[in-house]
């Protein structure tokens, strides 16, 4: 991808990552970036020499900034914050970019209270070095948005760009630690390590709510994606909060906002706030014995039924 | 005072001392169950004779101060409200009247009036230094901006910890476990206090305001004060051009049988 010459910003990325490899939601971030003007990618962690010869690979990245400390091993934003200020402060960047996620959500804010920014959160689109296009209201009202700030801090929404490709050559240089803060220690993450295709990545999603009625129909859902292929298991917060299934698979407000090629809703009525973390997707097909459910008027393909009857006769169908 | 706490003054001393003093910030939002609609003139959302209540994720806020006072981790509890006139009635009505001692409204010009979360961080910091609470609680984000970005801003400016999106929260002493909500499944931290600690979904579910309580809070002690007076600007960084309707999905239809589905799924999205 090309980056207009005219493009006088320099951009810093602060790469979200395992220590091991860059998470997909900072590629989406790195083109967002690209349009801002040349890109430094930040990366600071524990072991995460991988992730830094990862990230110089990345079309559009120009450098990267690296730095290896216990303190950033498990992103605590305590000690995230005042190492962003830091390598700010060293190297006046116009714009400070990381995606809209858990680490984003956490690091970003602080930090630009630190550089007293008004950081824009949630950005679905980039229309020049000051103009963004942000998402409020649960997705119902699009903002477009001028700054008239000399340092614009984002974070954007990863399914909002398209991942950059491989293919870059960035150098690297390293950058000192700023220290651990001593205010918060990390104890545990608790995380699913099935290798499921990840929710916000994953070409096709199928969603469960409420009329699922009891957590083991879920494997009905589960069944159909391993049938399907690359694709992901989403839930409602009304089956979140009963329990039936853990919380990083819920799609919403505030939950995760997914756009896959196609979303299947499956007794899932279709609430405003679900329908915010959805109603991106290219495809929407929803199964539903309620004709009125709000989801209906979403989708592409709507099958009034009992899920009980049509997954099955799906999943033996495809 | 507590006055509730009946005990020699002594023994009130002793309690304050040994308790935490939490500070909780509220805001006034529309409802949850509204269906928002972009103004005419494209410059924000119709708020006029729209309902609006407390926002949930703050109502949760609330509710666990409130749980920590009944098992005497907290001492007082101080909410706090920036908004316009209204946002009185979020004070009395979804803190005063669940158990909050005492309220301080800073008070904006008009109710359609909107401030960026740098200067309501920077509010809630001056408030905070006269105030010294132990922890600040919040929700963890306002489902009107959607910008997620107070306590982390308020945390970086006290240079305090920060405990966002819980859905557990243990007080030990001068720290507390959390369990937060991640994108990946759950983290678990300790963190030092004082704290600011934005509140998710899971953490608890509010309770309701009973009526002995609804009268008992319009005697609770509101305070009045604005921005200026904190020091604190409220002008806006970032100016907002327009604001738009969604992109809207064309109607769907409706098919009839699994086998339809699945063919018009292959061979006319083609995204199977």
């Amino acid at each position: 991808m090309k980056v207009a010459r005219s493009l006088l910003g320099k951009a810093l990325v602060v790469v979200e990552h395992n220590n091991a490899k860059v998470s997909p939601a900072t590629l989406a971030a790195v083109t967002a970036a690209s349009k801002l003007g040349e890109v430094t990618a930040l990366v600071a962690g524990k072991g995460s020499k991988s992730v830094v010869d990862e990230i110089s690979k990345i079309q559009g990245i120009a450098k990267v900034l690296a730095v290896d400390s216990a303190e950033y091993e498990h992103g605590l934003p305590e000690n995230f914050a005042p190492l962003v200020k830091k390598v700010q402060d060293e190297n006046k960047f116009t714009h400070i970019v990381a995606a809209h996620t858990t680490f984003g959500k956490g690091v970003l804010p602080r930090a630009a209270a630190l550089l007293d920014t008004q950081s824009v959160s949630d950005v679905i689109g980039v229309k020049d070095e000051n103009t963004f296009l942000r998402s409020t209201y649960a997705g119902n009202a699009l903002a477009s948005v001028k700054s008239s700030q000399a340092l614009n801090i984002l974070s954007v929404r990863p399914t909002s760009f398209d991942k950059a490709a491989q293919g870059g050559s960035a150098s690297v240089a390293q950058v000192a630690a700023t220290g651990e803060s001593g205010l918060t220690k990390w104890l545990a993450d608790e995380v699913d390590t099935s290798g499921k295709p990840d929710l916000t990545s994953a070409r096709v999603v199928v969603s469960g709510g409420r009329g699922l009625k009891a957590p083991e129909n879920f494997k009905l859902l589960y069944s159909l994606a391993d049938k399907i292929g690359n694709c992901a298991v989403g839930a409602t917060r009304a089956v979140v909060d009963a329990g039936f299934v853990s919380n990083d698979l819920q799609v919403g407000q505030t939950g995760k906002i997914v756009a896959p090629e196609l979303y299947i809703a499956v007794g899932l009525s279709g609430a405003i706030q679900h329908l915010a973390g959805m109603k991106d997707s290219k495809v929407i097909a929803c199964i539903n014995t309620d004709p009125e459910a709000p989801i209906f008027s979403i989708s592409d393909y709507g099958l009034e039924g009992d899920l009980f009857d049509a997954v099955p006769k799906l999943i033996a169908g495809l | 005072i507590n006055a509730e706490y009946m005990g020699t003054p002594s023994e009130c001393l002793f309690f304050f001392e040994m308790t935490l003093k939490a500070l909780v910030s509220i805001k006034r939002v529309i409802d949850y169950t509204v269906k928002v609609r972009v103004r005419p003139d494209k410059l924000g959302v119709i708020k006029d004779n729209v309902k609006h209540s407390c926002n949930p994720f703050d109502e949760i806020a609330v509710e666990q101060a409130v749980r920590m006072k009944e098992k005497k981790l907290v001492g007082e509890i101080v909410a706090v409200s920036i908004g316009g006139p209204k946002s009185v009635e979020v004070l009395r009505g979804s803190a005063l009247a669940l158990g909050v001692d005492r309220a301080i409204h800073v008070k904006l010009p008009s109710d359609n009036d909107d401030v960026e979360s740098l200067a309501v961080a920077k509010i809630l910091h001056k408030i905070a230094e006269k105030e010294k609470p132990d922890v600040i609680l919040t929700g963890k984000q306002a489902i009107d901006d959607d910008s997620c970005a107070v306590p982390q801003m308020l945390a970086g400016l006290l240079g305090w910890s920060q405990a966002t999106f819980i859905s557990e929260l243990e007080v030990a002493g001068k720290t507390a476990k959390i369990c937060r909500e991640t994108d990946a499944g759950m983290q678990r931290l300790e963190v030092s206090l004082p704290s600011v600690i934005s509140c998710d979904l899971r953490l608890n579910e509010p309770r309701y305001a009973k009526l002995p309580e609804i009268m008992k809070a319009k005697k609770k002690p509101l305070q009045e004060i604005t921005a200026d007076s904190l020091g604190v600007s409220t002008q806006p960084k970032i100016q907002i051009l327009e604001v738009a309707d969604p992109p809207t999905r064309a109607a769907g239809r409706k098919v009839k049988t699994v086998e339809e589905l699945i063919t018009k799924l292959k061979t006319e999205a083609k995204v199977i």
